[in-house]
């Protein structure tokens, strides 16, 4: 037997909520982007352009769309918020000679997000080594104020960090539904993997015990109209 | 039906597990031509020595198809060979295939190996096996004579320890051996050197020999295949896999010839063309062999002493009576339909199995060891029950039982009537059967499947159309072993009957995803997995490709599966701890394996019954997980998960004729005879092609309720497809829940008024057209067609399960299969992997072409009645609401469900 989805009209669509980090206001928006509105600053993690065309060179011949898609989303949250900056939070590209096989239409589709804004590519160990004529940029870490952003999370108060791939499973009676989110505890932030070959790791992975020491933080989970927010100990 | 003038045969006492022996005293017969239906060309041959029964006449001359030595050996034991016996002899001395179809307990088996014996023993003595120079290349020969696929590989094993009997005893120079993937390498290649007479084996192994260098030396001196099981391994990818294989030994070894053994079906003629290359634009078939039938069985329905439960599938109410009947009888098979239904049964019945009676359990998600303890026990006949699932409706034969109780929902009546004969020890004796209906529902599924069984009528599902994801992996294979030019390889695929109507576009398409992925935007050629010489032979790109082939051979993909140990409990068990796994003491007993889908649907603390007992739910680390004793008497997760299999479209057909005529409800339980009454004078009982909708209220919130009969994968589908349809009506629906039978959906909106004012048309609601957009847009996120892509996805080899040796879970992955499906879905929705993935939705987990079927049907058809309250036949699926595990779409309700507890959390 079977028991269908709560289909319902009582949950709106809210593409944004808030979450605050070390006393700075951020949107959480549902698509995995984080907007910050006073600096118009818009961050983005773990886009991993050209993992298709990565595993395809291993013999596994993933679909090669991914990079249009992950563009695609990009545009779509970038024209929702027309940001001042934009910040590529690391491993944008799946290996370090990803971004020759970009296709020259996506070559095109980046060069046109970037017209009017800043665009500031922060180096992830996916790409280390990043070339300097992708337009904007390179950088191993930028602060704006209290915050601080990198690709690899320290736990330091004020950070936003990529690289974990944060993703949250909950389960009630029999039912359970995992998605990607945003990991924080109000010092610090981990955010969800933007590209769409991007796996996850479950927010209950030792990992993330090593950034947030007291375990007291919340998942900011990407559902299909608004994201939630859901304590990690009731996730796994 | 004993006829005198055949020596029947066997007291093979010893040899309980031999389905060679032929226990009891079987049936002899005539022998008739016949023709089958006209439609085949050329038509089947039909020879049936079961109809009519009483007319002796012997088939064929035993003295002129039997060599002395076996005339012999047959006589040594007071037997004589079976009609259906020579008749297979006759078939192959006539150079044709056929198709055996025979209960069990027929000697099917050994009617299956009488041919290959019989030449092998006329053979030169000499051996065969030698090289040859042709000139240039030494070429061997001296490659197998038969091959025996079985879809079990214990079975294999089996049937080789059986046949050795008769060859040694007859002292025939015959050299037999299996394949499975047990079998250790180093004898691997000595086969593969110095190949048997026989060899026996699985359709993956062979797929595998085929795709080797060796394949022509081993196969094309192949005279005789013997397929066991038949029936049961066409339902599945894996019967395609068997097909293409088929294909390629035809052309390997155009003088084989193939003999398929099987359980009764629904469509001989069809079956029968599996077995024989398929000439372009024509049918061919295999002639049909059918054995003497054994004694009807006798089949009853538990009529309880109880009350009849309204919903649930535990049948606990009948207990005691069935807890009776294992006692009062020798050995008891009890099937249920799923695993966790066997957990509950065997839990339930020890705690009154006060007379300590042998009761064992059994079921595939058991260890291995521990099933084989079962088994064995109940060959050596220790065990008085053996509560069980499909895990033992093929195999071997087992010692004396003499019954079978078959709990719950039958599904189907070919299925219940294979179930029914596995009591079928001795074939002039009925077999015996008690069906337990858990609900009042089963109790009309029961009682049409007996009368069914009475009519000797069969529903097993027509012949598959050849899955394109299998074909994948079938290329992939061919260009591992000698290169293929596409025009050849697309001519011999359609040999094969399940791809006889394959078309070009389609198996070009095939090629190019195998080649280079197959996308519009060829940016993978450089990638190629096979590529074409200068004279378009296609070979693979390189050795790793071959590697990695025949790591991931095969097309059974099961559900992740976690092994599950028990552990003590960290104490507390309160639920939501989680967290922290280092506590757990790691270790502990391995209970067995259990679905990653269920546990990912429990929270830390929950209880639920595995292996027998009830368990607490501790922690999941990488591919374990940990449970401790629960001392719960009840779980809190039921995990009733449907079992695999919907009521079958014959049988709710037959339900709903039932329904529909007052007269039969005599053969109904007088309680159930009341509920058809009442609901009748408050409602309407529905006629057998309507589709009664009822309306009602109730607690504030609206129902509707249809009774489609068409299996919980249709009704599943439907209700997703319905509240679609009622939330742009402003219906406002809340949710749905569907079993075998009927569907309830509830709405906040007022249902009855909105039908009633026109606001919503019932017509509409279920137009067909809801297979199109509304359709559409569920599968872009179905998690069940998430699910049918990945195994496409694997199948087909885009993505390995095995890479050298370990084999990596999903969670190991390093992408996820549903990112990709969304992309592609995106961006190429003709792509080939799309395509076969919704040619599997359409029979398999949405169960599509049923739903189609059952809306056209009942096209102005639908009878709506406006009700205050709920209906007599509404109270099952109303029951079920909210009691059972949950196996559906979840969405933002839940996580907003969850995120409302942190704020009860927070407000205090």
């Amino acid at each position: 037997m079977t028991t269908g989805a709560l289909i319902s009209g009582d949950i709106e669509d809210m593409r944004v909520s808030n979450v605050s980090i070390s006393g700075v206001t951020f949107a959480a928006d549902l698509s995995g982007a984080l907007f910050w509105e006073e600096q118009r600053l818009l961050v983005v993690s773990d886009l991993h352009l050209e993992k298709g065309s990565s595993f395809a060179a291993r013999g596994v011949l993933l679909p090669p769309y991914d990079t249009l898609a992950t563009l695609g989303r990009l545009a779509a949250v970038i024209s929702r918020h027309d940001p001042r900056i934009v910040i590529a939070l690391g491993d944008s590209f799946h290996d370090r000679t990803a971004h020759e096989r970009l296709s020259a239409e996506d070559r095109d589709a980046m060069a046109a997000l970037r017209i009017g804004r800043d665009w500031i590519w922060i180096s992830g160990n996916h790409d280390p080594m990043l070339p300097s004529d992708l337009g904007g940029t390179v950088a191993d870490e930028v602060a704006i104020g209290a915050i601080t952003f990198r690709h690899e999370p320290t736990g330091a108060h004020g950070e936003i960090a990529g690289h974990l791939h944060p993703k949250a499973r909950v389960s009630a009676r029999g039912r359970s539904m995992e998605r990607r989110c945003f990991a924080s505890d109000g010092m610090r932030a981990v955010m969800p993997a933007f590209g769409a070959y991007a796996g996850g790791l479950s927010i209950r992975d030792a990992a993330f015990a090593k950034i947030f020491p007291k375990n007291g933080f919340v998942a900011h989970l990407l559902g299909d109209r608004r994201v939630h927010a859901i304590a990690a100990s009731r996730c796994y | 039906m004993l006829s005198r003038g055949e020596i029947p045969l066997t007291r093979l006492a010893a040899s309980r597990r031999s389905t060679l022996s032929h226990k009891g005293r079987g049936n002899g017969g005539i022998s008739l031509v016949g023709r089958a239906a006209p439609s085949t060309n050329p038509p089947p041959r039909l020879t049936c020595d079961a109809v009519p029964p009483r007319i002796l006449k012997s088939p064929a001359e035993p003295a002129a198809l039997l060599p002395d030595r076996f005339k012999a050996w047959f006589a040594a034991r007071g037997w004589s060979p079976r009609a259906h016996q020579l008749a297979l002899l006759e078939k192959a001395r006539e150079d044709r295939s056929a198709l055996l179809i025979a209960p069990t307990g027929a000697g099917k088996t050994l009617a299956g190996f009488l041919p290959t014996l019989v030449e092998l023993s006329s053979a030169p003595a000499v051996s065969t096996k030698s090289l040859v120079s042709t000139g240039r290349t030494l070429q061997r020969t001296g490659g197998l004579h038969t091959l025996y696929i079985s879809p079990l590989k214990a079975l294999a094993v089996d049937i080789a320890r059986n046949l050795e009997r008769p060859v040694a005893e007859m002292g025939l120079p015959i050299k037999i051996e299996t394949r499975t993937g047990d079998t250790p390498t180093s004898r691997r290649q000595r086969q593969r050197r110095y190949p048997p007479d026989i060899l026996l084996t699985t359709p993956e192994q062979l797929a595998l020999l085929l795709s080797s260098d060796d394949a022509p030396f081993l196969f094309s001196s192949l005279k005789r295949i013997v397929l066991d099981e038949l029936h049961a391994l066409v339902t599945s990818k894996r019967g395609d896999l068997l097909s293409l294989g088929l294909a390629r030994l035809w052309r390997l070894a155009p003088q084989m010839r193939a003999i398929g053994l099987s359980a009764t079906v629904a469509e001989p003629e069809s079956l029968a063309r599996f077995l024989v290359p398929q000439p372009g634009g024509k049918e061919a078939a295999a002639d049909i062999v059918m054995a003497g039938g054994a004694a009807p069985p006798l089949v009853e329905m538990m009529d309880t002493r109880e009350r009849l439960p309204w919903a649930g599938h535990s049948a606990r109410h009948a207990l005691p009576e069935i807890y009776e009947l294992i006692k009062a009888n020798k050995t008891t098979l009890v099937f249920v339909n799923t695993r966790s239904q066997a957990e509950m049964l065997f839990q339930n019945l020890w705690s009154m199995n006060d007379d300590n009676l042998a009761i064992a359990l059994h079921h595939g998600s058991l260890d291995v060891a521990q099933r084989r303890k079962v088994e064995d026990a109940m060959s050596a006949g220790r065990l008085r029950g053996v509560v069980c699932t499909s895990s033992l409706d093929l195999g071997v034969d087992w010692g004396d039982v003499d019954l079978v109780v078959n709990i719950g929902a039958p599904k189907g009546a070919s299925r219940l009537m294979q179930r029914i004969g596995r009591a079928n020890h001795r074939l002039d004796e009925a077999s015996r059967a008690v069906l337990v209906p858990a609900n009042r529902f089963e109790v009309l599924e029961c009682r049409v499947a007996i009368d069914a069984i009475a009519e000797n009528a069969q529903d097993t599902p027509p012949l598959r159309i050849g899955a394109l994801d299998v074909l994948a992996q079938h290329v992939l294979g061919c260009a591992c072993g000698e290169p293929f030019l596409s025009d050849e390889l697309y001519d011999e695929v359609r040999t094969a009957a399940p791809y006889a109507d394959l078309t070009r576009p389609d198996f070009d398409d095939v090629v190019d995803f195998v080649a280079s992925g197959g996308y519009a935007l060829k940016t993978y050629e450089r990638f190629a997995r096979i590529k074409q010489d200068k004279e378009g032979r296609w070979r693979v790109a390189n050795p790793k490709v071959r590697q990695s082939y025949r790591m991931n051979v095969g097309t059974i993909v099961e559900d992740d599966m976690l092994k599950v140990r028990l552990v003590r409990s960290r104490g507390g068990g309160q639920g939501k701890a989680g967290g922290s796994t280092g506590v757990i003491a790691r270790g502990g007993r391995l209970l067995g394996e259990i679905e990653e889908t269920f546990i990912e649907g429990l929270s830390p603390g929950d209880t639920f019954v595995f292996s027998g007992e009830v368990v607490r739910y501790e922690a999941l680390v990488e591919d374990q997980v940990y449970v401790s004793r629960a001392n719960d008497k009840d779980p809190k997760v039921p995990s009733y998960m449907g079992g695999k299999f919907p009521l079958s479209t014959y049988l709710a057909e037959r339900v709903r004729r039932l329904l529909d005529d007052g007269r039969a409800w005599g053969a109904l339980p007088e309680q159930v005879r009341d509920w058809l009454s009442l609901q009748k004078d408050v409602s309407r009982v529905p006629a057998v092609r309507e589709l009664l909708v009822e309306s009602f209220p109730r607690a504030n919130k609206h129902y509707i309720v249809c009774y489609p009969f068409e299996g919980r994968l249709a009704h599943q589908t439907l209700g997703m497809l319905l509240t679609r349809r009622l939330e742009r009506a402003r219906a406002r629906p809340l949710g749905f829940v569907a079993n075998e039978y009927a569907i309830a959906v509830w709405a906040l909106g007022d249902l009855s008024f909105m039908i009633r004012d026109g606001r919503i048309d019932l017509d509409a609601l279920f137009d067909p057209d809801m297979l199109g957009d509304d359709l559409e847009a569920w599968l872009a996120e179905s998690a069940l067609m998430k699910r049918t892509f990945r195994n496409c996805a694997i199948i087909s080899g885009l993505i390995a399960r095995r890479h050298t040796g370990e084999e990596k879970s999903r969670r190991q992955l390093l992408f996820s299969t549903d990112l990709v499906y969304d992309v592609l879905r995106k961006h190429q929705a003709d792509h080939v992997l799309l395509r076969a993935a919704r040619a599997d939705a359409a029979t398999g987990l949405l169960d599509l072409r049923r739903l189609s079927d059952m809306l056209t049907r009942i096209q102005g058809r639908i009878t709506h009645r406006e009700l205050d309250r709920v209906s007599p036949l509404a109270v099952p699926v109303m029951l079920e609401i909210g009691r059972e595990s949950v196996y559906g779409e979840a969405g933002d309700e839940l996580l907003a469900e969850a995120a409302d507890e942190l704020v009860k959390e927070a407000m205090g």
